[in-house]
């Protein structure tokens, strides 16, 4: 097979690139004390929230930015970036949304009109550093579930917010968890009562528009006891020249008997082929399993970005408890992501499953990254890893670095790795079969994705096939 | 008309010349044996007629049905109607068995302008198959050829050619790994799809298929060249006296 067929396989359309044409307030660019107190002002904070905020930017303006990643890229110059940007027209109900913001979030397929609201699936939409729209809350607040935008949670709930956030990511966690402590604009918070299950799907949805500017998104998920929530993000970004910035903290608290599945589909802006443009996506994800037989489950399809720095990880505290990472990262063009995930077991009979699949196209760069740490007290704790990358052409790379901590001689732990390449026989006997080149290698791909997709939800494992399949297109030809 | 026709076909792998003017002429309705040592080219005519990557034809022509082939993509050489049963086939694994035949047998039907098999539709039309071959029910779920035995493999092949319903078939090496029953069962199946119109070349270096599949024609292929052709009872000369002992017809 041709290398420049695969290639021209492979440089699949990034077809999201559009720019919404609407007015943006936009913050100067630059970063100090005076930048936090725009933000806190514009969000209408409390006194309490900026004073974290500040504390957080003076712990950040200590650290370094960590180089162990295995990525390349300029320096960032933290002072040319705004630190805030919002659509000029403050929408105080549906009606005032900026039309040309409901179109473009059509144009993503996630109509936010109330009658064409997608069934079972409540949708809180950001574009730059605000939330736009949240919908489906009159339904949720039925079963005392909330759902709304962290910066009403801060101004509405505070006693939740100052219990939780920074609780599982503290602010000083690491250089972008800080970075992001003092800046974060907007993000999700989700509330679930005891007992309750989610009568539907959550689901956020990010949009990066304004040039110049980075996103900075907070999330927060508690489960209260017994207690269940999926929850699902995506994102989008417009085709740019320059480099932007996302950097963005997300906390997951599940207490006894809880459950929380968190599936993303990550599509930001990967940048061309020569590494000009696209997202920096820095990402910290972490959930706790804090109480007895709670369960977190990260699954992420992670396809966008021209480099992916992201661990969503599990403290597995609670006995019994259950952390478990799906994930699907395709590098092509020339991108590069590290990623993977962190499953620390601390408390007894707790376990977790590690599920990573690499591909890799082009001059794509997929390194997996794992941490698997068994503490003294988890007597019986369990990890099963299996770290797979798949490999088309002969310019990409994939790398493996597990990592293994262990207190408990008693503790099992398993670990599976292998790289393939999609065999030129594997290709040729789907062909000797009738089925044409690019159908035969979307279908290798997806059976060595199947684990993973298999996870998600079903209307986003559609979503995920189809966006691999795009993200591929003419990866062989 | 000939189904199938090789005419002075030289083909390298690599830079080594494997085929080196070969002649041979498949009739519709017959069954065309290919006997031969070791590394006498034997796996190389049949990648060579499907267009496999690693081999490269330099001189000669293929024509199938009157019209040259060897420009043509695998897939459309596929489509056709020429089927290659692998003598090694390979495992994807997490494509599903019945997704994957499904896939093809579609695409086999769009190509002649035929309405697509629906899902229930295909699997009956599996089933039925499954059953003769004497394969587990789970063969529709697992995925291709995954952790399937030698025998599995090959009633899998022989699964797909009957769904497929091609018009020339070729089997390399298709009774190697067989015990009797997949053997049997495999002869079963390739015996059903005789039709007086569809040609098969079994590649073979035993003779014990050919107790199964009777064949019209025996050609011993040797250094590249078919050196002699000649009815069945070659075949009782070839276990007596090996190949040595035949010498190329002028």
């Amino acid at each position: 097979m041709a290398q420049e067929e695969i290639n021209k396989a492979v440089s699949g359309e990034y077809n999201l690139g559009f720019e919404i044409d609407i007015e943006t307030d936009v913050v100067p660019p630059g970063l100090n004390e005076d930048t936090i107190r725009f933000i806190s002002k514009k969000k209408e904070e409390p006194e309490w929230m900026l004073e974290l905020r500040l504390k957080a930017l003076k712990k950040w303006q200590q650290m370094t930015e960590p180089t162990w990643g295995h990525v390349e890229y300029e320096p960032i110059d933290y002072q040319s970036i705004s630190y805030f940007a919002a659509p000029k027209k403050g929408p105080e109900s549906l009606d005032e949304v900026d039309p040309k913001i409901l179109e473009a979030y059509k144009k993503l397929g996630i109509p936010l009109e109330e009658q064409k609201q997608l069934a079972g699936v409540a949708v809180d939409a950001v574009v730059d550093s605000v939330s736009v729209k949240t919908t489906y809350t009159e339904e949720l607040n039925k079963h005392g579930v909330i759902f709304c935008s962290i910066s009403e949670a801060i101004r509405d709930y505070p006693e939740l917010i100052k219990k939780y956030m920074f609780s599982v990511v503290p602010m000083t966690d690491n250089f972008f968890a800080a970075l992001n402590s003092a800046v974060f604009t907007d993000g999700t918070f989700v509330y679930i009562p005891k007992g309750v299950r989610c009568p539907m799907e959550l689901s956020t949805y990010f949009r990066i528009n304004a040039l110049n500017t980075g996103q900075f998104e907070r999330t927060l998920i508690v489960a209260d006891e017994g207690s269940y929530v999926s929850y699902n993000e995506g994102c989008s970004a417009p085709t740019r020249d320059e480099n932007q910035l996302h950097a963005a903290v997300v906390e997951l608290v599940a207490m006894k008997d809880a459950e929380i599945k968190y599936s993303t589909i990550q599509n930001w802006y990967p940048g061309d082929e020569n590494g000009k443009g696209g997202i920096y996506n820095f990402v910290t994800k972490r959930g706790i399993c804090a109480g007895d037989n709670a369960k977190i489950s990260w699954t992420q399809v992670e396809t966008g970005s021209s480099i992916t720095w992201k661990y969503p990880s599990c403290i597995l505290k609670g006995d019994n408890s259950v952390g478990e990472f799906y994930s699907v990262a395709v590098t092509t063009l020339a991108q590069q992501a590290d990623t993977g995930t962190k499953m620390i077991h601390l408390g007894k009979n707790t376990s977790s499953t590690i599920i990573s699949k690499g591909i890799s196209a082009m001059k794509g760069q997929n390194t997996y990254r794992g941490l698997v740490k068994i503490g003294a007290n988890a007597d019986g704790a369990r990890n099963y890893s299996e770290c797979d990358s798949l490999l088309i052409g002969d310019r990409c790379g994939a790398h493996t670095f597990p990592y293994l901590e262990s207190k408990d001689t008693k503790g099992q732990v398993e670990h599976e790795a292998t790289t393939s390449k999609i065999s030129d026989e594997q290709l040729f006997y789907l062909r000797q079969r009738g089925i044409n080149e690019e159908d035969a290698v979307s279908m290798i791909v997806h059976g060595f994705c199947k684990e993973v997709f298999s996870q998600l939800p079903m209307e986003y494992a559609v979503e995920a096939k189809a966006l691999l399949e795009l993200t591929l297109e003419g990866s062989v030809g | 008309m000939k189904t199938l026709e090789i005419e002075n076909v030289h083909a390298n792998i690599g830079e080594k010349e494997i085929l080196r003017g070969l002649n041979l002429a498949l009739e519709p309705g017959k069954v065309h044996a290919i006997m031969g040592p070791n590394g006498a080219g034997k796996s190389t005519l049949s990648k060579t007629i499907v267009g496999h990557y690693d081999v490269e034809v330099t001189e000669g022509d293929i024509r199938y049905k009157g019209k040259s082939i060897l420009d043509m993509e695998p897939e459309e050489r596929a489509l056709e109607g020429i089927f290659l049963s692998f003598q090694h086939p390979v495992e994807i694994p997490g494509v599903n068995n019945a997704y994957f035949l499904r896939m093809a047998v579609n695409a086999k039907r769009k190509h002649e302008g035929k309405e697509e098999l629906n899902a229930a539709e295909f699997l009956r039309e599996m089933k039925k198959y499954l059953e003769m071959l004497g394969m587990k029910a789970d063969m529709i779920s697992r995925s291709l050829n995954e952790g399937f035995s030698g025998g599995e493999k090959k009633r899998n092949e022989i699964l797909q050619m009957l769904m497929l319903q091609p018009d020339v078939i070729i089997l390399d090496e298709i009774d190697s790994g067989l015990d009797i029953d997949a053997l049997r069962a495999v002869s079963e199946g390739i015996n059903m799809m005789k039709d007086g119109k569809r040609s098969f070349l079994v590649i073979t270096h035993y003779s014990r298929i050919l107790d199964y599949i009777k064949p019209d024609y025996i050609h011993v292929l040797k250094e590249g060249r078919i050196i002699k052709t000649a009815g069945s009872e070659l075949v009782a000369q070839l276990e007596e006296e090996g190949y040595e002992s035949i010498e190329e017809e002028a």
